[in-house]
């Protein structure tokens, strides 16, 4: 329906109210818990190269987060965001696009980062705002960006990615591109305006956008059921007019192949498509987070079972495509490699002052640069104040 | 050349730019056919098709992060909002994300194509939600450009120097002179450079500054001064941010007194950003007070509009105050 048409609606005598379950929408899975595919579902074709592709990117994911979560403890970075228990719903995805497809993420997607290949130089020199970091030191651990990954630098202010991702895949349509935009998002972002005004205009404007949102049942300390009362995210996703599917987001087979026919979809038809990926936030929310302030024992124990490496695993091993003693020795060299990166990036210098006024214009103003100089004659003054920058001024 | 209103001159600008790179996109709330509730974006569409003029939904914050998406993409959207005073909605998209988009990423990734236009101003019996200038809220973001054209010509140069400006600029445009304000135009493409003051007229014995609609009310001040023998330098400001604080300074040095008018609530409006700056400047050479000609701190009434406005009596005496202090 576009304009409304009283002469064409179906009208009924009573004041018939549609009932919220009305839309119940299912979930796709091809994978029970165990790694098999589950009976009478067809089996998805994923070729051997990008299912260990996938593979060993989780496992780098679940060494890096674990030995970050332990630096940051240890006060060696100042902040870190792990992904436990979404690596599927995240890799996967990411290998269901092209590589030259624009990512958009919230902040918990360094999977698909690491997936398009930034190195652990690269992670690691993010965290530590040392003067190799591509950022130049200037955002916090985990707001990773990379031109060379077509994946957008990440900022802190949720859901203002969602609109951007509409007018970034309508550039690609009016550049005539095969390239479409992926936008990841959690549900409690889905609560700020910003889904709203994004969604529309992608559905009204016709931008080969996949939406793709992270249901993890909590944004810090609120639960989903606090979050929205309607049938998750989903059923949103339909209101618009745009293609919807839900998929298991701890099954990485279902996740990839659910992204491989959205963005078919998004790219032939320049429509939008949306995604709910239902998960759940194994780890704390952030370095910062305690969740037994709000959350059982009990209640994490269950979704720990469910881990979607472990499914995935599973599935590879059933199809003859890993070895896991080979595995095993595979986690233990990436374990060193990342204690190494570590080490090594945090003996990298802070950049230099002068990037406190680059790039806040693409050329420095002059009262920028006269700013800078006073701050230099300031520091200059003080040098034992200002150990990191003083002994490095000219 | 040819003789065009300030809305006919934006016009132009927009169908040189869009000729010009077909990046160009120009969109906003009925901008599309229609051509604007202004008229501004008329015959766009018609000239370069629905991909490059349209409609959007009716949501600001979806139309600055659409745009912000698609300048990130390389491409040089031209967005609208309908009226200043509802560009808040965008707030958070404009000083979060277009205004800090290259810095955060360390130059990765940038929205230096971004250009948002939008009419400000009061004086049309607009109220409350017709009549705000919210430059101030603007001018306090870095990484961001605010510019502010008084006239028929500058408006041209200034929005055509605006599009295609490595980073992302506010428009503010005086909707009061859309049709009043006429003037001769080149039909060709020229730019005019942002960030500079222009000095309209040359004085002796005090500095009237202003941008926007409110240049023609010092100029009416600075004639009424003029005839009793006082001798006014008129300067408009045409960018905000960065503004052109040696173009200023230097009158100021010149002429010992300055006067700040801006239609905007007193309080930390520009033109206290513009005080503080002459006085730690030229501080030696003043002879009194600066003064501030300004709208009151309350929000924009419908029917004392008339004296609720920085009009040209009121920057009039202000003048004789500081010529006499």
């Amino acid at each position: 329906m576009s304009k409304p048409d009283l002469a064409t609606i179906q009208a009924v005598p009573d004041p018939l109210f549609i009932h919220e379950d009305a839309l119940k929408i299912s979930t796709f899975q091809v994978l029970d818990e165990t790694g098999n595919v589950i009976q009478g579902i067809h089996e998805p074709h994923l070729e051997k190269d990008v299912a260990l592709r996938i593979y060993h990117t989780m496992q780098f994911v679940r060494v890096l987060d674990e030995r970050m979560v332990a630096a940051q403890r240890q006060g060696r970075i100042s902040f870190y965001m792990q992904c436990l228990g979404e690596e599927a719903a995240i890799i996967a995805s990411a290998a269901g696009l092209s590589d030259t497809d624009m990512i958009m993420s919230q902040y918990r997607e360094h999977g698909a980062l690491a997936y398009r290949g930034f190195t652990l130089e690269e992670f690691m020199n993010q965290m530590f705002s040392n003067e190799c970091d591509l950022g130049k030191g200037r955002q916090m651990p985990i707001h990773y960006g990379s031109q060379r990954c077509h994946f957008m630098t990440v900022s802190s202010p949720l859901a203002t990615q969602i609109p951007q991702a509409a007018g970034y895949a309508y550039g690609q349509k009016l550049k005539g591109a095969d390239a479409c935009t992926l936008c990841y998002f959690g549900e409690g972002a889905a609560s700020e305006g910003d889904f709203h005004a994004g969604m529309n205009m992608a559905a009204v404007l016709k931008t080969p956008t996949i939406f793709f949102c992270r249901n993890n049942g909590y944004a810090i300390s609120t639960a989903a059921d606090e979050q929205y009362v309607g049938d998750g995210i989903a059923c949103r996703g339909v209101g618009y007019g745009m293609k919807t599917i839900r998929v298991d987001g701890f099954d990485a087979l279902a996740v990839y192949e659910a992204t491989r026919v959205a963005r078919e979809h998004a790219c032939q038809h320049n429509e939008p498509v949306l995604i709910e990926a239902i998960a759940y936030r194994v780890g704390a929310h952030s370095t910062s987070d305690d969740p037994s302030g709000y959350r059982t024992k009990d209640e994490e124990e269950k979704w720990q079972k469910m881990d979607p490496v472990k499914r995935f695993e599973d599935y590879l091993l059933q199809k003859g495509w890993i070895n896991l003693s080979e595995e095993e020795k595979r986690i233990e060299a990436l374990k060193k490699d990342v204690l190494q990166a570590v080490k090594k990036a945090e003996k990298i210098d802070k950049p230099d002052l002068d990037q406190l006024i680059e790039d806040v214009y693409q050329t420095p103003p002059k009262h920028l640069k006269q700013q800078l100089q006073h701050l230099k004659d300031h520091i200059k003054k003080y040098p034992r104040h200002y150990p990191t920058t003083a002994s490095r001024l000219d | 050349m040819a003789q065009m209103n300030l809305l006919q001159a934006i016009n132009s600008a927009l169908d040189i730019a869009m000729a010009h790179n077909d990046g160009v996109v120009v969109f906003g709330e009925d901008v599309g056919q229609f051509g604007g509730v202004f008229r501004a974006t008329s015959h766009l569409q018609e000239k370069y098709g629905k991909g490059r003029c349209f409609n959007t939904p009716l949501t600001e914050q979806g139309i600055a992060g659409f745009a912000n998406g698609l300048a990130a993409q390389g491409c040089y959207p031209v967005a609208e909002m309908q009226f200043a005073d509802y560009i808040f909605p965008a707030f958070d998209q404009i000083v979060n994300e277009s205004a800090k988009f290259r810095y955060r990423s360390g130059n990765e990734f940038h929205v230096g194509g971004l250009t948002i236009r939008s009419p400000y101003g009061g004086g049309i019996a607009g109220g409350l939600y017709h009549s705000q200038s919210p430059e101030g809220y603007f001018t306090h973001t870095p990484g961001l450009k605010v510019v502010i054209p008084s006239n028929p010509y500058q408006a041209k140069g200034l929005l055509l120097s605006s599009i295609f400006d490595d980073d992302p600029v506010i428009f503010f445009e005086p909707k009061r002179l859309y049709r009043a304000a006429v003037g001769e135009v080149p039909e060709d493409e020229y730019r005019l450079p942002l960030g500079q003051a222009q000095v309209l007229e040359e004085g002796q014995d005090i500095t009237l500054l202003a941008w926007g609609a409110q240049v023609e009310v010092i100029q009416k001040a600075a004639q009424l001064a003029k005839d009793e023998g006082m001798s006014c330098e008129v300067i408009d400001l045409c960018s905000l941010l960065p503004w052109d604080q040696e173009t200023v300074v230097q009158s100021v040095i010149k002429t010992g007194r300055l006067l700040v008018s801006h239609e905007a609530p007193l309080t930390s409006g520009f033109g206290a950003e513009i005080a503080a700056t002459v006085q730690e400047h030229a501080f030696l050479h003043l002879e009194a007070p600066i003064a501030r000609v300004c709208g009151l701190d309350t929000p924009f009434p419908l029917v004392h509009e008339k004296e609720y406005l920085p009009d040209h009596l009121k920057v009039f005496e202000a003048i004789k105050y500081s010529l006499n202090y």
